[in-house]
C-alpha cells in the first residue's frame, strides 16, 4: 500500500524537523527564560548587606524542605513599592512619552530621507543605503558622546549661533530634554530609514502614473498611494525604534539632565548606587511586562503581513 | 446579450478616407529624445473619431513613448500633439481627458475593486450618487459584479486585466490608451478578450488607441494599424491593406510569414511588372503598376497561402510557376508549411490548407513539384 511508503520518510525528516526547532528553543531557554526567572526570582526577594546583596539566596543543600522555606520567604513588596512610590511609575510614564514622541520625531525625519533614496536612480542607492549604515562602525557610545561636544555651552553649534549673530548668549541645550531628544533622533533614524527605505523602494512607479492619469496631482497621489503603501514600513519603523527608547540609559544619562526621567537610568541607579537589586529587578521585570504590548503587536503586524504576500 | 449590428458600421467605417473629417488626434512632426536616443522621430499621424487605432511594431520602436506623450507621462522634445482641436503641450496627466490602461494594470493594491473604479471618479469630486451608478455600470460592463468587494491580489490575471480596463474607462475619457493590454494574458484568454475589446468599443463609441508588439491582436481589434520602426512611422492602413499590400519589405516580413525574392524591373505591358529574379530563374509578372525606373532594384513578396503546389505542371500558362523539390514539411495541424528549394539554390515556402484528416501525404519530402501564383498573389516593393 502506498500509505505505508510514505510513513517512514516523514517520520525521518520530522526527527530533523523537530532538531530545527529545538535549536531556537534551546537558546530561548538557556540566553532568555532562565536568566528571566533568575531576575523574577531576585525581584521576589529581600535587599540584604551580603554578597549577593539579596536573601533568599538558594542552597540546595538544606535539602528540599530548606528550598520550601527559601520559597516561602519571596515576597511581592518590591513590586508594591513600585506602585505607592509615585517616582517609579513616572518614570515609567515618562520613558514611553518620551519614546512616542521620539517616534514621532525620528518617522518625520526619517520619511523624506528613506523618500529620497528610494528616488534617486538605482545606482546612488547602494551608496546611500552604505551611508546610512555608516554611523554603525563607530561605537554607539562615541558618538552620543560626541553630541555632547556639539550641544554644550562651548560647543560647536553653539560656538557655529554665536558666530553667525543668531544669539548673543550660548543656549543650554545640554542636560535638557532638547539634547535626550536630539540624541535618539540622530541614534535610532537608521533603524526606520532602513524598513521605510525597503517598502518604498519595492513601490511600483507605474501606481503613481495611473493616480495622475485618474486626475490625481503628485501630492494628493502621495497621501492616496504612496503613503498607505509604506504603512508596513511606517509601522515596522515605528515599533523598532520604539521598543529600544522605552528602555535607553546611555541616551539620558549622557545628554540629559537631572530633569529627564528615563526608566533605564533609574534601573542604573537602584542596581549600582542604591545596590538594591530586588528592586532594580522589579523595574526590569516590569518594563519588559509593559514592552511585551507593543512586542506582540508588532509580530501581529509582521504575520499580517506575511499573511497578505 | 445581442448587441447592436456592428457589421454595417464597421463595414463603412472609413473616416480617413473622408477629405471632410478633421481628424480627433494629430501628433504634427513630433520628436522625442532621451539623451542621445532618439525614441520617436520627427512623426506624423492623424487618428479620427471611433477609430480603434493600434501602434504595432517591435519593442524599442517608439510605440510606447508615443502613446505616453498623448497621456501626458512624456513631453515632445519637438512638435505638437493636438486631440480635439486643443493643443496638449505642458498640461500635466491629471487634467488630460485621456485615460490609459497599463500593461501592468498597476491597480491599486491597498483598495478594492470597487474603490479601485471610483479612484477617478472620486478625484473629479463626482457626486456619491453618480459614483456609485457609475461603478456598478463599468462592474456590470465587465462582469465583475460579485467581485467589487475583492482586493486585486485576490483576482486572476484575466480579472484583474477587466478591473484596470473598467478602471481605464470609468471617466468616459476622450481617448482610451491600452499600452500592451493582453500582454498578459494566457493565448485563449486574449483571443477571448481580442473580440471583447472590439465589441466594447463599437458599443461605446470611443476612441481607442493601442500599442502593441503582436501583429494578429493588432489585426483583429484595429480599425487602422501604423507599423512603427525606429522611431518613424512605415505604413499605415487597415490591416488588410497592410496584409495584403505592404508598402516595404519591413512591413512584409513583420506582419505574417511571407517568401521575399530579389530582382531586377524588366519591361513590361501597361498596368503589369516584370521581375528579373535570379532566385526563381525565371521572370515574375505582377498585376501591379511600379513607378521605379526599369532596371532598378527591386522584390517580389507572396504569402505562402497564395502559393500552390503541385506535381503536375501547370496547364495555364500564362501564370507564374517554377520547379522545384519538396525539404521540410512543417505540420502545424491546420496547415502544413512546405520548403520547396528550387534549382537555383533558393527556398520558396508554400502551405496547404489540411482539408481532410492527415492519412499519407499527398506531397511528400523529396517529391518534384511545381509552385505556380496567379498575377496578382504576390507584390513587387522597391524598399
Amino acid at each position: 500500500m502506498a500509505a505505508t511508503d510514505t510513513v517512514s520518510p516523514p517520520a525521518k525528516r520530522s526527527g530533523m524537523r523537530w532538531l530545527v526547532v529545538a535549536i531556537p528553543f534551546a537558546w530561548l531557554l538557556i540566553f532568555f527564560l532562565i536568566p528571566f526567572f533568575n531576575v523574577f526570582k531576585i525581584s521576589l526577594s529581600t535587599r540584604a548587606r551580603a554578597l549577593p546583596p539579596y536573601k533568599p539566596v538558594f542552597d540546595l543543600s538544606e535539602g528540599l524542605s530548606g528550598l520550601w522555606s527559601q520559597i516561602q520567604q519571596l515576597s511581592p513588596a518590591t513590586y508594591l513599592q513600585l506602585v505607592s512610590d509615585s517616582k517609579y511609575w513616572q518614570a515609567y510614564l515618562s520613558s514611553l512619552q518620551i519614546a512616542l514622541i521620539s517616534t514621532v520625531l525620528i518617522l518625520v525625519v526619517a520619511y523624506p530621507i528613506a523618500y529620497g533614496m528610494a528616488r534617486t536612480r538605482a545606482e546612488w542607492r547602494g551608496a546611500l543605503v552604505m551611508l546610512v549604515i555608516l554611523p554603525f562602525w563607530t561605537s554607539f557610545l562615541i558618538r552620543v558622546y560626541a553630541w555632547i561636544g556639539i550641544l554644550g555651552n562651548e560647543g560647536l553649534l553653539n560656538g557655529f549661533l554665536l558666530w553667525t549673530g543668531v544669539i548673543d548668549r550660548p543656549l543650554t541645550i545640554l542636560t535638557t530634554n532638547w539634547a535626550v531628544y536630539i540624541g535618539i533622533v540622530y541614534s535610532y533614524l537608521p533603524f526606520m530609514i532602513l524598513p521605510l527605505y525597503a517598502t518604498l523602494e519595492k513601490m511600483d512607479d507605474t501606481l503613481l502614473e495611473a493616480a495622475a492619469d485618474l486626475g490625481c496631482p503628485p501630492i494628493q497621489a502621495f497621501w492616496k498611494i504612496t503613503f498607505p503603501l509604506s504603512l508596513p514600513g511606517v509601522i515596522a519603523g515605528c515599533f523598532l525604534v520604539f521598543i529600544p527608547i522605552t528602555g535607553e540609559f546611555v541616551i539620558p544619562e549622557l545628554l540629559g539632565g537631572s530633569g529627564t526621567m528615563m526608566i533605564g537610568k533609574t534601573l542604573w541607579y537602584e542596581f549600582f548606587n542604591n545596590r538594591n537589586w530586588p528592586l532594580a529587578s522589579a523595574v526590569a521585570v516590569v518594563l519588559l511586562l509593559i514592552l511585551v504590548v507593543p512586542i506582540v503587536l508588532f509580530q501581529n503586524v509582521l504575520q499580517a503581513n506575511e499573511a497578505k504576500k | 446579450m445581442v448587441g447592436p449590428a456592428i457589421g454595417p458600421i464597421r463595414r463603412s467605417f472609413a473616416p480617413w478616407n473622408d477629405p471632410g473629417v478633421k481628424p480627433f488626434i494629430e501628433f504634427r512632426h513630433v520628436t522625442k529624445r532621451f539623451g542621445e536616443f532618439v525614441a520617436v522621430d520627427d512623426l506624423s499621424l492623424q487618428i479620427y473619431e471611433r477609430e480603434f487605432f493600434a501602434l504595432l511594431g517591435p519593442s524599442g520602436c517608439g510605440k510606447t513613448t508615443l502613446m505616453r506623450m498623448l497621456g501626458g507621462f512624456d513631453e515632445p522634445t519637438d512638435g505638437q500633439v493636438l486631440l480635439d482641436g486643443q493643443d496638449l503641450g505642458g498640461i500635466p496627466p491629471y487634467r488630460r481627458p485621456t485615460n490609459m490602461m497599463f500593461q501592468s494594470y498597476a491597480l491599486f493594491p491597498h483598495m478594492s475593486v470597487w474603490d479601485n473604479i471610483a479612484f477617478g471618479l472620486r478625484q473629479d469630486g463626482t457626486p456619491k450618487a453618480e459614483i456609485k451608478a457609475r461603478v456598478e455600470e463599468m462592474l456590470a460592463l465587465v462582469k465583475l459584479e460579485k467581485f467589487a468587494r475583492r482586493k486585486p491580489q485576490q483576482l486572476s490575471g484575466g480579472q484583474r486585466q477587466r478591473v484596470a480596463l473598467a478602471r481605464s474607462l470609468a471617466k468616459k475619457p476622450k481617448v482610451l490608451l491600452l499600452d500592451e493590454p493582453l500582454g498578459a494574458l494566457d493565448k485563449k484568454l486574449r483571443e477571448e478578450t481580442q473580440f471583447e475589446l472590439t465589441d466594447l468599443q463599437m458599443k461605446l463609441g470611443m476612441t481607442f488607441l493601442i500599442v502593441t508588439h503582436d501583429q494578429e491582436e493588432a489585426m483583429t481589434v484595429a480599425d487602422r494599424i501604423a507599423v512603427m520602426d525606429q522611431g518613424r512611422i512605415v505604413q499605415v492602413a487597415t490591416p488588410a491593406e497592410i496584409y495584403e499590400q505592404p508598402n516595404s519589405r519591413y512591413v512584409a516580413d513583420f506582419i505574417g510569414d511571407i517568401n521575399i525574392l530579389e530582382g531586377h524591373l524588366a519591361p513590361a505591358p501597361p498596368g503589369s511588372t516584370r521581375l528579373e529574379c535570379a532566385a526563381t530563374g525565371a521572370n515574375v509578372e505582377v498585376r501591379q503598376e511600379t513607378a521605379a525606373p526599369t532596371g532598378g532594384q527591386a522584390w517580389f513578396a507572396i504569402r505562402p497561402e497564395k502559393v500552390r503546389i503541385s506535381l503536375d505542371a501547370p496547364t495555364d500558362p500564362s501564370v507564374n510557376a517554377v520547379r522545384g523539390e519538396v525539404w521540410d514539411i512543417g505540420y502545424l495541424g491546420d496547415v502544413s508549411i512546405y520548403h520547396v528549394r528550387l534549382s537555383t539554390g533558393a527556398t520558396l515556402k508554400a502551405t496547404i490548407t489540411n482539408a481532410t484528416r492527415l492519412v499519407e501525404r499527398p506531397i511528400t519530402w523529396e517529391d518534384k513539384v511545381w509552385l505556380t501564383w496567379s498575377h496578382d498573389a504576390g507584390v513587387i516593393l522597391t524598399r
